[in-house]
């Protein structure tokens, strides 16, 4: 299979500071990557120059056979690239269902004339958007909370939703920011099969942010490593780990600090 | 134990019947107080105060009840069909008060797209019905301008088309003010929207020279009317004979009728329309931009043309009722529009509780009662006591010497004022506020009570 996502020399800098410096990254089609680094590393700034919230600089990101430099948020996702947040960023007073609706717009054919009138088209759409909302909650396991106020249900469950929602644009590729950030050993091995099962059920590729090394090494077949918004190395979870650059962006740090601190 | 929980429950059935009851009750004790009274005693304008009031806000009691829709709603109907129309042929001033909180109700509902919906602050909305009322002015007024001149006058029995015409006229003009200020956000939009009012109010007051088209500050009169059906004449002349008055002018009254049939009309036909887009894709992208613009727009939200959709919406219904004012009024001038009219329809959209179909409805009713009614009367009442030489008694105090400058009706901004700041500080959801509203001003507490208790609030990680 070929690259799905293709990243080249993006760059993107906020007044002094170079978030993202000469990125270069290939996703392949179907696969299960991550984006590992340090805190501040750029990995956020990248997920978000990808689905158009910020524009790169400078640089190329080929998506799906097409460019999605200067497209917005909205074309991003219609193109077929989704995303959760690092701060989960529900739609707090609506409901969970309303939630994964909401994720459903680009793939609505909407209209005043048929809200107003109420055709029949508009009665279809409704019923098929509620169904398959409700198979997202299945697929994420949180069906049951469908009519509950999303704010009121715990940080695990959130999360789902935000999965959920991502998945519902029928996306080819989904960025997940952190999504086991917070959960305990068991449920981030629960998110983990998630995973998985996203990859492999609905054949959707997936890309991580991650922290928890359990979740990178156990989950991912690629993996790339950002530093001071550049790339320091990437490959399979063995190549990485084995990387001396990896080791002293994440050990050699820690040791200057801790002496800085002493 | 089971049977216990059943006999100690309220039974469902019973309430609705005691609720219906009281409904009742309610509805035939404001009618009887506004029709038994003596309309030549002192305290007429004090008690009218009372009793009016209290049948305006049934409608909204009735909708509120525990009780099936059909029968919901067909007891709306004779309210609002037979029972209202013949009080206000009963009393003229009751039509006309009517007729207005159906218009405001019309103007707050379409504002409320905007900004209880989508979010948007509007502080120039009175641009829209403005556009809808000088549409139908220009195009019926007997003032000596281009149209008049050049023969473009309409006749009356146009006002249908135009109705049509204001709403598509005012949903162009709102796309086109929304393309450009749209991108901006929160106190911005709100300033260039106030801005725009006031360009429109200024270009209806200087258009007329060197072509005269508005007739300036002058205003615009003589504007046409839709020609009243010769049934709604023979019903008026029949309920006038039932209940035996004696009216001048009948035809006056029938018409009068037919604008209040019309206001009700509208202002259905927009609860309508609001609901539905408020149960649509539509309805559910406005929230989720009002609650978060980049979720929003991350998740195939496209906001520019979500927000265009409620600019365009919202200003249909103000394009719609302006044609109606027009026409009622028969007369436009550029003071209906001042920038003070637009803050009254957003009090009325905040008191009643933004985003809350009825709740705004609710504040419609309330705030056009007191513009139009309860200060009105207050004032009477205040002339009526000076006129007896009424004296207070205990205190001794003769009411002549109550300064004329101190009258209840000049103080109507200030109480507006007044009003808008005690439901800031003891109910800032609104008198009847929508159960999302609620939660969204709740987490807005919480958040910024969380915010106080970190030293320095935390950059957030996304966008
Ligand atoms: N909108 C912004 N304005 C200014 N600086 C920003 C902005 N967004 C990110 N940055 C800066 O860019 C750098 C990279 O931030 P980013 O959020 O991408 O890091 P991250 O790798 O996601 O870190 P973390 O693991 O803590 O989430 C940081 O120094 C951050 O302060
Ligand atoms: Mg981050």
């Amino acid at each position: 299979m070929g690259a799905i996502l293709t990243v080249t020399n993006l760059v993107k800098s906020f007044g002094g500071i170079a978030a993202v410096r000469d990125v270069s990254v290939n996703v392949e089609e179907g696969s299960i990557s991550s984006i590992i680094g340090p805190n501040g590393a750029g990995k956020t700034t990248l997920f978000n120059l990808l689905t158009g919230i910020y524009k790169p600089d400078s640089g190329s990101i080929m998506f799906n056979g097409q460019s999605l430099v200067g497209k917005r948020p909205d074309q991003v996702n219609k193109a077929g690239m989704s995303r959760t947040f690092q701060n989960i960023r529900l739609f707090p007073s609506m409901t969970v269902i309303e939630n994964v609706m909401v994720g459903m717009h680009s793939r609505l054919k909407i209209s005043l004339f048929d809200a107003i009138v109420r055709t029949k088209k508009f009665y279809e759409q409704e019923a098929h958007v509620v169904e398959k909302a409700h198979r997202l909650l299945k697929f994420v396991g949180i069906d049951e909370h469908a009519n509950e106020i999303s704010r009121n249900l715990p940080y695990g469950d959130q999360r789902r939703i935000e999965v959920a929602r991502a998945l519902a644009s029928d996306p080819k590729l989904v960025l997940l920011d952190e999504p086991t950030a917070g959960m305990n050993p068991q449920e981030s091995t629960e998110a983990m099969n998630l995973f998985r099962k996203i990859r492999d059920e609905l054949g959707v590729t997936v890309v991580l942010i991650e922290h928890d090394m359990r979740v990178v090494m156990g989950i991912s077949e690629y993996i790339a490593v950002l530093d001071y918004g550049q790339k320091i190395s990437e490959g399979t979870p063995n190549d990485v780990r084995n990387d001396p650059r990896v080791i002293e962006a994440y050990l050699g740090r820690r040791t200057t600090s801790t002496e800085a601190a002493q | 134990m089971a049977s216990t929980t059943i006999t100690n429950a309220p039974n469902p059935n019973r309430r609705a019947l005691l609720a219906t009851g009281f409904a009742l009750a309610y509805v035939v004790v404001a009618v009887l107080a506004l029709i038994l009274v003596d309309r030549n005693s002192l305290w007429y304008p004090l008690y009218n105060v009372f009793a009016y009031s209290m049948y305006v806000l049934s409608p909204i009691l009735i909708i509120s009840l525990p009780i099936p829709n059909p029968i919901k709603f067909g007891g709306l109907a004779i309210l609002l069909l037979i029972v209202t129309p013949m009080l206000g042929i009963y009393n003229n001033s009751y039509m006309e008060i009517a007729v207005q909180i159906c218009i405001f109700a019309g103007l707050a509902l379409g504002l409320n797209i905007v900004v209880g919906f989508a979010g948007l602050l509007d502080l120039g909305y009175v641009a829209f019905f403005a556009v809808g009322a000088y549409l139908w002015a220009v195009f019926t007024s007997t003032s000596e301008t281009v149209f008049k001149l050049n023969g473009w006058l309409v006749p009356g029995e146009m006002f249908w088309v135009f109705l049509v015409i204001g709403v598509f006229i005012a949903a162009f003009v709102g796309i086109l003010l929304g393309l450009p200020v749209l991108r901006l956000r929160g106190d911005y939009l709100a300033i260039v929207t106030l801005g725009f009012g006031e360009v429109i109010r200024i270009l209806a007051r200087n258009a007329n020279d060197p072509i005269n088209i508005t007739n300036g500050a002058q205003g615009l009169i003589g504007i046409g009317k839709p020609p009243v059906p010769d049934l709604l004449h023979g019903i008026t002349n029949e309920a006038i004979r039932i209940m035996s008055l004696r009216v001048d002018n009948p035809g006056f009254v029938a018409q009068q009728l037919l604008f209040y049939l019309i206001a009700v009309g509208l202002l259905v036909l927009i609860i309508v329309i609001s609901r539905r887009l408020e149960d649509s894709p539509i309805g559910r992208a406005w929230t989720a931009i009002r609650e978060d613009e980049v979720a929003a727009k991350a998740m195939g939200v496209p906001l520019v043309r979500m927000k265009l959709a409620a600019f365009a919406t919202g200003a249909s219904f103000g394009g719609a009722i302006g044609v109606l004012y027009a026409a009622k009024q028969a007369f436009v001038d550029p003071t209906s529009f001042v920038l003070l009219q637009s803050i009254i329809i957003l009090a009325m959209v905040i008191v009643g509780g933004m985003g809350s179909i009825r709740g705004v409805i609710l504040g419609a009713i309330a705030m056009t009662l007191l513009n139009l009614h309860v200060l009105t009367n207050l004032s009477l009442q205040l002339n009526a006591l000076r006129n007896v030489n009424f004296i207070v008694p205990i205190i001794d105090f003769p009411i002549r010497n109550w300064p004329n400058q101190l009258e209840p009706a000049k103080y109507q901004p200030l109480i507006f004022g007044l009003v808008l700041v005690l439901m800031m500080i003891f109910r800032p959801e609104g008198l009847m506020p929508a159960e999302r509203r609620k939660l969204e001003l709740k987490a807005e507490r919480e958040e910024s009570a969380g915010l106080d208790e970190q030293a320095a609030p935390q950059p957030k990680g996304d966008a």
